[in-house]
Parts: structure tokens; C-alpha cells; sequence
């Protein structure tokens, strides 16, 4: 492999619309949640755990990929889908409950 | 089809935004929970429409399984354990994460995803070298930040259950050792990326190694009373995984997602530390009982004990009550005790209220859920700025399992470790109870000033005995 410094303009070219969205979503992630009572730290770390799960559609298109892919391959991806299925599904399920404890009680 | 998956990961980003917007308000927080859950449900449904999607049976029968056990273990699990489980279900998150970026490794080195990835980088002309080099070390990051995440937050785990000392523990050399895996664990990134040979394949499986052990090391100094803030950091890691394996997928749903998650997780921390005026630094580095290296003041004066008809006529026949609640209670499961011995206490006349500390318990807002959960009054709970003017005017404290949060040393002491975080002033009331299993010291390991103080008695015993007993000596007056 070899580099060299004029192709550096065009590498930073390639990656610039996906840098904007980087960097936007940083600052989006940090604005939104604004000022979070404290009550509210808990679920709030429980749902965004619960999003951190996403990495489940990368286990859907690893396993996904191909039917005669190495059987290693497949057990390790379906383990991986089932560890973040458990992740999104468990965690919205906890974080479910939390903020039922905090309906209004007529 | 291309472009109506595509719209769909669009309307799931924004379902995604909304969602944590609406849960960072109590009004809105249940909605946000169902907006992120029904986003995540259709990025999910989107991605199973994808072209050419093979093993579909396989794929169905990993999520139905993962559903039913994701299901089964947020509903089987009590209360008090909610912030336990969070941290397991982030390490699952984190070794998923590590597993999907192993498993594109074993591709590479068993089947077509080197050749496809060679012919993909063929047609980009110079731009391929630099993306080769990007793509496996965007790989190395998601297997070794999934991996640290992973045994960081079943340590965490550990840690809050007790099955770990919550002391933070160290042995000879631990920054140099913790530190060096960390350049090691770089080092060999780099020769990973630089230089394919045949000891590629080993190497990567001694990063992946690595890793885990460097998050056990990473969580082995902290204390006890600080996972929550860990557990939150792990989570912040967790999402940047999701995003990098993204990044390895050309996936935008997968990487805003995840640096959305990063993001607004390591905001959370830093919210969390400055609620225990602490910074993250100092958190993450263990410094919590390094203190200013004096060494923390000896106790002097006498311990009283307090009997339960005593404590009784003395609740009865005060008019303001203040109940302060810690982990003890939410280990002994007297949420609902509490909440009669404050109907009792009202209807002899006595105002009863809860002074909720910002981390009290295990972690923020746990107190709030445990007492909810009881179907304690919500403005009955007041927050610790408000409450504290309060305390010159009351009759009775009852601190009920809970002890760094009241810890004066916080205050007065600056050679204690707990110096400089905000405290429940309850040594300002006319009488303080404390009531506790013994004289063991609080998760920070530090002594309480409080319990020698000459206004406050003790009542030992597990919270829920001593509460149901209470409540029938009160009722028998």
C-alpha cells in the first residue's frame, strides 16, 4: 500500500457528507437531551441503552449475507443477534416499567 | 426497494431523535420510550425487506429468541435491581457489537468478504488504499471497545450486586499495567492495519482477548458508589460500537444511532458526575479514596441506641418528619412499609415527607422509582436543594439504609474522600434516627460523623423488620 500527501484533497472530499452528519448528530445528541431532571437519569440511560442495541441490524445483515458462509461465521452472528435482540427488546421493556412507577396515580 | 429502505432508516433516525427528546421530560418520557422502541422496530423491519437477504429462518428464530429472553429478564427482574440490569444488558449490547465485528474477521478469512471487500476498494482508485486501512481499523474498534464494554459492565454488574467488593480494588503497578494494555491493545491495532501477514489472525484474536481483560481492569479501581456514572460511560462506548459497525456496513441508521447514543451518553455521565460534584476524570481514574492524602479524622464521642417504643412516641408525637431513604431500604424491599409508617404518622398528626438525594441508592432517580412503585405521593418527594432549609425546623429525621449521602464529613472534613459532594444536612434537625444493620461503614468505606453526633440515636436491625415492628408499636400507643 502506498500514500501520498495529493491524494489527501480528495480523500477528505470522499468522507465530508458523512463527517457533516457525524458531527451534526454529536451536537443533536448532546441538545436533546438538554436539561434532564435528575429522575429522569436513570430511564434515560436505560432507553438509550436500549438504542445502543441498533447494532442488531448489523447482526441481521451479517447473518443475512450469505447462505453458504462459513459455519463459524453464522454461529457468531446469530449469537450476536440474539445477544442484541435480548439488548433492544430487554431494554425497552425495563425502561417500560420505570416510567410506568412514574404515571400520575388518580 | 432500495429507496423505500432507505426512507424507512429515515423515519426511524427521527423516531430515534424524538424518543430521547420525549424522555428527558417526565411528561413526555413514556411516549419517547415507545417512539425509540417503535423506530428501533422499524429500522429492524426495513433491514429484513433488504435484497438478497439470506437465512432469513435463521434470522427470525435469533430475534424470537432474543425477544422471548429479553422479555423474560426485564420482567422477572425486582426493582431494586433495575440499575444491575441495565449494565448486563449494555455488556450484551457491547458483545454483540464485538461479535458482528469477529464474525466479519472469521468472513474474511474463511469465505467471500475479503474478496468482495478487495473488489470494492479495486474500483476506487487511490481513495482504496486509505479505505482499506479505515475499514480494519473501524473493525478493530468495534471488536475491542465491544469487548472492553462487555466484561466492563458484567464487572459493573458484579460490582452492584456485591458479588464483587464494591472497595475499589488495586494491586502494585495497576496504572502502569491498565495503561500499557491500553498502548498495547493500540500498538497492535495499528500493525493489524498496516501490515497483513500470516499472524493477522492471531493478532486480532489477542486484541479481542485484551480487551476483555482491560474492562475488567478499567472497572476494578472504581468504587461501588460510582458504577452508576460507569455504567452510563459504558453505554456512551456501546453506542459508539453500534456506530462504528455501521461505519463497516454503510448502514446510516446504525451510525447515527450510535454516535447519537455516544453522544447524549457521555453528556448524561457528565450530568451525573456534576450531580456528585465530581468530575469524569477523577471518576474513571479511581481517585475517589486517594483523597488529599490526609488521612480521614478519627471518630470521637459515643454511639446511642434507640429502642422501638422510644422511637415510636417520639415519631407520634412529632409534627414534622422527614424520612431519608438509601439503599438499605431498597435492599430490604420496605418501599411499602415506608409508605404506611408515613399514613400512620399522618394520621397522628405528624407531616411526613422523603428527602430524595440526587444519588441516592444505586443510582440516580432509583429512590423516586422504588417509591412510586409503592405508590408513595410524588410531591411527598422532595429533592435535596429543597429540602434542605428544611431540616433546622424538623422534629425527626429517619434515615433508613442510607449513609454517605448524610455524611457531615462531606461538608466539614476536607481530608474525607467524600469531601465536596452535596449531602442531606440532616445533622441540622432536632433528632436524627438512624436505622441500619450495623455499624459497617457506607459503599464509599468512609466513617459517618453522623452517627456519633449527640442528636442521633440508632436503631440496628434489617429496614423491613425493624419498619414492620414500628409500625405496630405506633399503632399500639
Amino acid at each position: 500500500m502506498e500514500f501520498s500527501v495529493q491524494e489527501i484533497p480528495a480523500l477528505i472530499e470522499s468522507v465530508l457528507p458523512e463527517l457533516y452528519l457525524l458531527i451534526l448528530a454529536v451536537f443533536l445528541g448532546i441538545e436533546v437531551i438538554g436539561r434532564v431532571p435528575q429522575v429522569l437519569h436513570t430511564p434515560l440511560m436505560s432507553g438509550s441503552n436500549a438504542l445502543s442495541g441498533v447494532v442488531v441490524i448489523g447482526s441481521i445483515l451479517m447473518v443475512g449475507r450469505a447462505e453458504d458462509a462459513h459455519w463459524s461465521v453464522l454461529v457468531l452472528a446469530s449469537l450476536s443477534l440474539v445477544l442484541a435482540t435480548v439488548n433492544v427488546v430487554g431494554g425497552f421493556a425495563v425502561t417500560a416499567r420505570m416510567l410506568n412507577m412514574f404515571r400520575k396515580k388518580k | 426497494m432500495e429507496t423505500l429502505i432507505q426512507i424507512g432508516y429515515l423515519v426511524a433516525l427521527v423516531c430515534f431523535v424524538l424518543g430521547i427528546k420525549g424522555m428527558s421530560h417526565p411528561d413526555t418520557a413514556r411516549r419517547g420510550n415507545w417512539t425509540l422502541a417503535m423506530g428501533m422496530g422499524l429500522a429492524i423491519l426495513v433491514t429484513l425487506m433488504q435484497p438478497g437477504l439470506g437465512n432469513l429462518p435463521l434470522i427470525l428464530i435469533s430475534l424470537g429468541l432474543g425477544s422471548w429472553w429479553g422479555m423474560r429478564m426485564s420482567s422477572k427482574a425486582q426493582m431494586t435491581e433495575m440499575p444491575q440490569m441495565v449494565s448486563l444488558l449494555n455488556g450484551f449490547g457491547g458483545l454483540a457489537a464485538a461479535l458482528v465485528a469477529l464474525s466479519e474477521v472469521v468472513d474474511m478469512f474463511y469465505g467471500d468478504a475479503l474478496v468482495n471487500l478487495l473488489m470494492e476498494v479495486m474500483g476506487m482508485g487511490v481513495l482504496g488504499h486509505y479505505y482499506l486501512l479505515f475499514y480494519v481499523v473501524t473493525l478493530m474498534i468495534s471488536l475491542a471497545v465491544g469487548g472492553i464494554s462487555f466484561t466492563g459492565s458484567v464487572m459493573a454488574m458484579a460490582k452492584l450486586d456485591g458479588k464483587v467488593s464494591g472497595q475499589p480494588l488495586r494491586f502494585p503497578m495497576q496504572g502502569l499495567v491498565t495503561n500499557g494494555l491500553l498502548v498495547i491493545m493500540l500498538i497492535l491495532t495499528v500493525a493489524i492495519a498496516t501490515w497483513p501477514s500470516s499472524y493477522t489472525l492471531p493478532l486480532i484474536v489477542i486484541l479481542m482477548i485484551l480487551s476483555l481483560v482491560y474492562g475488567v481492569l478499567f472497572v476494578l479501581p472504581i468504587g461501588g458508589a460510582d458504577m452508576p456514572v460507569v455504567i452510563s460511560f459504558l453505554n456512551s462506548l456501546t453506542g459508539l460500537t453500534a456506530a462504528t459497525t455501521g461505519l463497516l456496513f454503510d448502514n446510516r441508521v446504525m451510525l447515527m444511532g450510535g454516535v447519537l447514543v455516544g453522544a447524549s451518553g457521555i453528556y448524561l455521565t457528565m450530568l451525573m458526575c456534576k450531580a456528585m460534584n465530581r468530575t469524569l476524570g477523577a471518576v474513571l481514574l479511581g481517585q475517589f479514596n486517594s483523597g488529599s492524602g490526609q488521612a480521614a479524622r478519627e471518630m470521637s464521642g459515643q454511639i446511642k441506641e434507640i429502642g422501638l417504643y422510644d422511637t415510636a412516641i417520639l415519631l407520634a408525637y412529632s409534627s414534622r418528619v422527614v424520612v431519608v431513604p438509601g439503599y438499605g431500604l431498597a435492599v430490604a424491599q420496605a418501599q411499602h412499609l415506608v409508605h404506611e409508617l408515613e399514613k400512620i404518622l399522618a394520621t397522628k398528626g405528624a407531616e411526613c415527607k422523603y428527602a430524595i438525594h440526587p444519588v441516592a441508592g444505586r443510582m440516580p432517580g432509583h429512590m423516586n422509582v422504588l417509591l412510586a412503585e409503592a405508590d408513595v405521593s410524588y410531591d411527598l418527594l422532595v429533592e435535596m436543594e429543597a429540602i434542605n432549609p428544611d431540616f433546622p425546623l424538623t422534629d425527626v429525621v429517619l434515615v433508613i439504609g442510607a449513609n454517605d449521602v448524610v455524611n457531615p464529613a462531606a461538608e466539614n472534613d476536607p481530608g474525607s474522600p467524600i469531601y465536596g459532594m452535596p449531602i442531606l444536612q440532616v445533622h441540622q434537625a432536632r433528632n436524627v434516627i438512624v436505622i441500619k444493620r450495623s455499624m459497617a461503614a457506607g459503599y464509599a468505606g468512609v466513617e459517618n460523623e453522623l452517627f456519633y453526633d449527640p442528636k442521633t440515636r440508632m436503631l440496628f436491625g434489617d429496614a423491613k423488620a425493624v419498619l414492620g415492628d414500628l409500625i405496630q408499636t405506633i399503632k399500639g400507643l
